[in-house]
């Protein structure tokens, strides 16, 4: 499709704010004014409609495709939530109004959301207290870092180093980095941490270890309490990546485990959408211990069940975000909670396992799986016998499962398996779309032994073929110059009538 | 595809002694596990490197990958062709898609020859 | 159960499939020690009694207050198209589009968003959105400490204060200092941030509009910061940015600003979206996701992201952010406002807000005692200075269901009778007639 810039014809508009009564340099001085307007899309409504209409049939949904995506939990986004959030008791707010000494009465709902968010997800993790400040996965991490670092510089700990299994996510070693850590990369042994070498990694200057369990090969870490203790035998924290959660909610307490730091991805575990890339919310949780340096305001409680915003906390860490996160986000996880209870929550962990496992039994035999063994959530299968033996690479088995209206599994990590197809289908996708998955990826391998170079072209029915990424990184072209032109032209010839 | 009279790293470099110069640049397999080359960060005419020290960057679409010095001396000349044509690094590896010239400061040391560096990559496999 | 496809049958020719008795044996890794004793969370609720316990949650909060609080965020009309296009559940329930020949929609509204905001700044290129204003500040000062090797960052005080505060948490592990220049009247002290720019200094950060909504041109000062080889960074107020002289003009290297005015809700404080450009030199240290335009194994255009080396799962340890998750779904929200006002919508939208204010500054400027705080011109938002404390305005004008402003006491010591007024397009000449009105009543 031709983009906005292209096709913006001057003059046009969708919406049409009354003319002002004056001109701008009628209030402000002209040195302060921009010298030209600004060369932006001119659209009426419907062509705005058409365009975003035709824009979103381009693309792959939880709506309308299967996405067995490891590690990123893409279950069904229930409808409901969406309604939520959309209440305009809730997005009329001003962020700053609780903020006001004396107005916090005007947003007792709200606080009253967070407050409760806070103890649901104190129950589902064990933690002794929640912020619900940071505002994706990552955050949540960098945040559970700078939290880590505080607990050490009050304590005078003098800490350098961040253990990180080499099947971490990439976000852990670079939260651990950008909060100014060394990350020390823990090997793993049959697909988990072994305490053995955890040992040989471990001494005084370690601030603490984060960990996702069960991991991104989708196991369980077996020795987690041998692990617990040895990370606290020198004073150093646990942190759990709550990336995979899904597949232990309601099972386990990481807090009863021994952790001091979890984040949680509400966009993974409480169903709330991925928006193509965010909006997420990353909501931190602590021990007793690191309560104190939790990221102010907090939302607290009074006897009389009024809520009021609390910043006396001064070991606190400050703001991590200006507010009190993604609200949108929180609301529609906190509904979700309320709808599933106690029950529902268990039986996501358990039929989340269930596809799991059903999906590793039915393609054994048809791909290599490196570890196998009863999973969690997700496992990793890998084709790294038919890449040297036909040239076809996990690379191409994803763009050839796109074809068939599968998203591809992850593909890009975990790093300490070679061609690999991460793969997390959730507790919400039926047998019948498990069964087809199965079907059309047997059918992929089965292809690809026949007629490599069918599957090294793919895709060949979406709206582009294989793109050219190498092109894309040295030509760099990052915005469209589409109309740029005409408006110079415009500018030059009103310059001449001045 | 290894030629003999350059030395070697662990790390993938290449090394050519040229009177009081040595010339850098990555190997046929480090490329080849790169795969095609978007970006080549060359380090500054006049840095002092020491042996290991961070020298620059190399980059693919999916993969990046510092460079290390692999000789002690300052930096005295870059391959300014690579701004604008990362591709020659995997065309030509050992020739024109040299990296850097260094003027030594100390012998090289610790540095492979072509045998050790082929059981070496031969231990890495694909 | 809500959202579990399965049958009973089904879970059993499953659990057959994998060769095990019960769903129980599936959990047998996890120790017995750590199986949960207890969850303690409420009996699940039908979707109808939740939907019934969250209105009256919304009930319980007070939005028909005739409000004056900006600080910088913006309550401004958004047309029903934003909500109808950016609901979509093919963008709504998408992933992030690494899979870019199943994302191409996406992509594309990233591109064009990218194209926005560059055009809009006036810089040369934007990436695909961070979380909000403030992250964007913060991940443009680690940008220029990787670029200069420099520890230390002047910051004028009229950055919003809220900002000032994320990025005192955020530096406080990292050895980086930051040098807080003192306002005078509601503008920064030109001379004073020139001063204390040194061999040393990595960035200049001011804001334009700045927090007392107070306007300049920075094009000086940043000259002054170049001369010191320091990058000169600009978080910016984008509705406004639509007639004011633009980062990119005054030398900007990098410019951030807080995308919510561009139709996103208020929705008590996010989600927002963190809005991000440089010049196009810097590209390589920008954090986050970019989008760029390539061709196809057969010559047709498309997008896919780019730049990827630059980010965690790539370069781990080494990255030069550890962002995944971005604001993408707010950022479309933005671009699509963008489409459906065209520049002239968001000039007329810029120029009604700051017409308001002015009238609002007069009618409340001539108030006895009161005088309007700011020596320099200013736009949508301007500072009181009043005869009595804030909050007794605040206090006495909360009761009639008013917030009159935000006061700068809060975060300006020596400022307690000064409050912060905003107006946007949506705050008609009565709605300013009884501010006046009730503000005189309590005089």
């Amino acid at each position: 499709m031709k983009t906005v810039f292209a096709t913006s014809r001057p003059g046009r508009a969708g919406v049409w704010p009354p003319a002002p009564q004056t001109e701008p340099a009628a209030l402000i001085e002209p040195r302060l004014l921009r010298e030209k307007r600004p060369c932006l899309p001119e659209l009426s409504e419907l062509d705005v409609v058409r365009h975003f209409t035709g824009l979103s049939r381009l693309n792959f949904s939880v709506d309308g495709n299967f996405y067995p995506l490891g590690s990123c939990t893409m279950k069904y986004n229930p409808k409901f939530t969406e309604a939520v959030a959309a209440h305009p008791g809730f997005t009329a707010l001003h962020p700053l109004i609780p903020q006001l000494r004396g107005a916090g009465h005007f947003t007792q709902g709200a606080l009253e959301v967070l407050y409760e968010t806070e103890r649901f997800l104190c129950a589902i993790t064990g933690m002794h207290a929640f912020t619900l400040q940071p505002l994706a996965g990552a955050h949540g991490e960098l945040t559970g870092v700078m939290l880590m670092a505080a607990y050490h510089r009050d304590k005078g700990n003098r800490k350098t180093t961040i253990l990180v299994p080499d099947s971490a996510h990439g976000t852990n070693p670079a939260s651990a980095a950008i909060a100014g850590y060394q990350v020390v990369s823990i090997p793993s042994h049959e697909g988990i941490i072994d305490p053995a070498a955890m040992e040989k990694v471990l001494n005084e200057d370690v601030a603490g270890l984060m960990m996702t369990c069960p991991n991104t090969l989708g196991l369980f870490e077996r020795h987690l309490p041998r692990i617990v203790e040895l990370v606290h035998s020198v004073d150093g924290l646990l942190y759990y990546d709550g990336a995979n959660l899904n597949a232990i909610m309601g099972k386990m307490r990481v807090g009863d485990a021994g952790f001091d730091i979890v984040h949680i991805n509400l966009h993974k575990t409480f169903a709330t959408p991925h928006g193509g890339g965010g909006p997420g919310a990353g909501p931190v949780g602590v021990s007793a211990r690191l309560e104190p340096y939790l990221p102010i305001s907090r939302v607290v409680k009074l006897e009389d069940g009024q809520y009021y915003l609390n910043y006396d906390y001064p070991k606190s860490i400050g703001y991590i975000a200006p507010f009190y996160g993604n609200f949108g986000v929180i609301l529609k996880a906190y509904a979700y909670l309320l709808r599933l209870g106690r029950e529902g929550v268990v039986r996501v962990a358990e039929n989340a396992v269930l596809a799991a496992n059903y999906l590793r039994a039915r393609l054994r035999g048809h791909l290599e799986i490196p570890y196998d063994r009863t999973c969690m959530h997700e496992f990793v299968a890998s084709v790294a016998e038919l890449a040297a033996s036909h040239g076809v690479r996990a690379l191409d088995i994803a763009k050839a499962l796109l074809d068939r209206g599968h998203y591809a599994p992850t593909i890009y990590f975990p790093l300490i398996v070679k061609e690999c197809l991460m793969i997390e289908p959730t507790e919400t996708e039926s047998k019948e779309t498990l069964d087809g998955f199965v079907d059309d990826l047997v059918d992929i391998v089965k292809t690809a032994r026949i007629n490599p170079a069918a599957i090294q072209a793919a895709p060949h029915h979406l709206p582009v073929a294989r793109l050219d990424e190498v092109r894309a990184a040295r030509a760099m072209e990052l915005t469209d110059d589409a109309g740029l032109s005409e408006v110079m032209e415009i500018t030059a010839e009103s310059d001449t009538h001045a | 595809m290894i030629p003999q009279d350059l030395r070697y790293t662990a790390s993938h470099e290449w090394v050519r002694i040229d009177g009081d110069d040595a010339i850098v640049g990555i190997t046929h397999f480090a490329q080849q596990q790169l795969g095609d080359l978007t970006f080549v960060e060359t380090p500054a005419v006049g840095t002092r490197l020491a042996p290991g020290q961070e020298a620059g960057t190399v980059e693919s679409v999916k993969a990046a990958s510092e460079i290390y010095c692999p000789v002690a001396g300052e930096v005295v000349a870059v391959n300014t062709e690579l701004e604008t044509s990362p591709e020659i690094v995997n065309r030509d590896p050992y020739g024109a898609g040299w990296l850097f010239r260094v003027r030594l400061t100390a012998p090289p040391e610790g540095l492979m020859d072509s045998a050790a560096y082929t059981a070496h990559i031969a231990g890495q496999g694909h | 159960m809500p959202y579990i496809p399965h049958t009973p049958a089904d879970q059993e020719a499953m659990l057959a499939a994998i060769g095990v008795e019960s769903l129980d044996e599936l959990f047998a890794d996890i120790p017995p020690t750590l199986r949960a004793s207890r969850l303690d969370l409420p009996p699940g609720k039908s979707e109808d009694a939740v939907l019934r316990h969250l209105a009256a949650l919304a009930a319980k909060n007070r939005t028909d207050l005739l409000s004056f609080l900006g600080a910088g965020f913006y309550d401004h009309a958004i047309p029903a198209a934003v909500d109808a296009l950016a609901g979509r559940s093919e963008f709504v329930t998408a992933y992030t589009p690494y899979q870019a020949e199943a994302s191409q929609g996406l992509l594309q509204a990233i591109f064009e968003y990218q194209t926005a905001m560059a055009r809009l700044l006036d810089m040369e290129v934007a990436n695909a959105s961070l979380y909000d204003g403030g992250t964007a500040l913060y991940e443009a000062i680690m940008m220029a400490v990787r670029l200069t090797k420099r520890t230390r960052i002047v910051i004028s005080e009229c950055v919003n204060p809220i900002y000032r505060v994320m990025l005192t948490s955020y530096t406080t592990n990292l050895n980086l200092t930051l040098v807080t220049v003192p306002q005078r009247g509601g503008a920064p002290d030109i001379a004073a941030l020139m001063r204390a720019l040194d061999g040393n200094t990595a960035a200049i950060i001011v804001q334009n509009p700045n927090f007392f909504g107070t306007i300049e041109d920075y094009t000086a000062l940043f000259a002054t910061a170049h001369r010191h080889d320091a990058l000169a960074i600009l978080s910016v107020y984008p509705i406004l940015q639509s007639i004011l002289r633009t980062p990119g003009a005054m030398g900007a290297d990098i410019a951030v600003a807080e995308g919510q005015s561009l139709g996103l809700p208020l929705s008590f404080g996010g989600p927002y979206l963190g809005i991000m450009t440089c010049r196009k030199a810097l590209v390589r240290q920008m954090p986050g996701r970019i989008v760029g335009r390539t061709v196809d194994s057969t010559g047709k255009t498309g997008f896919v992201l780019t730049l990827q080396a630059r980010e965690q799962h790539i370069r781990r340890d080494k990255a030069t952010s550890n962002i995944c998750s971005n604001q993408a779904l707010c950022a479309l929200r933005a671009l699509i406002y963008i489409c459906l006002l065209g520049p002239e919508g968001l000039q007329r939208t810029a120029q009604l807000a700051m017409e308001r204010a002015h009238y609002a500054a007069r009618r409340l400027g001539a108030l006895p005692g009161v005088r309007v705080y700011n020596t320099g011109p200013f736009g949508n938002e301007f500072a009181l200075q009043l005869p009595v404390r804030a909050y007794a305005v605040i206090d006495a004008l909360l009761a009639k269901n008013i917030v009159p402003g935000f006061p700068l006491g809060r975060y300006y010591p020596g400022l307690d009778n000064h409050l912060l007024v905003a107006c946007t397009e949506k705050t008609s000449r009565e709605d300013i007639g009884i501010l006046a009105e009730y503000i005189g009543g309590c005089l």
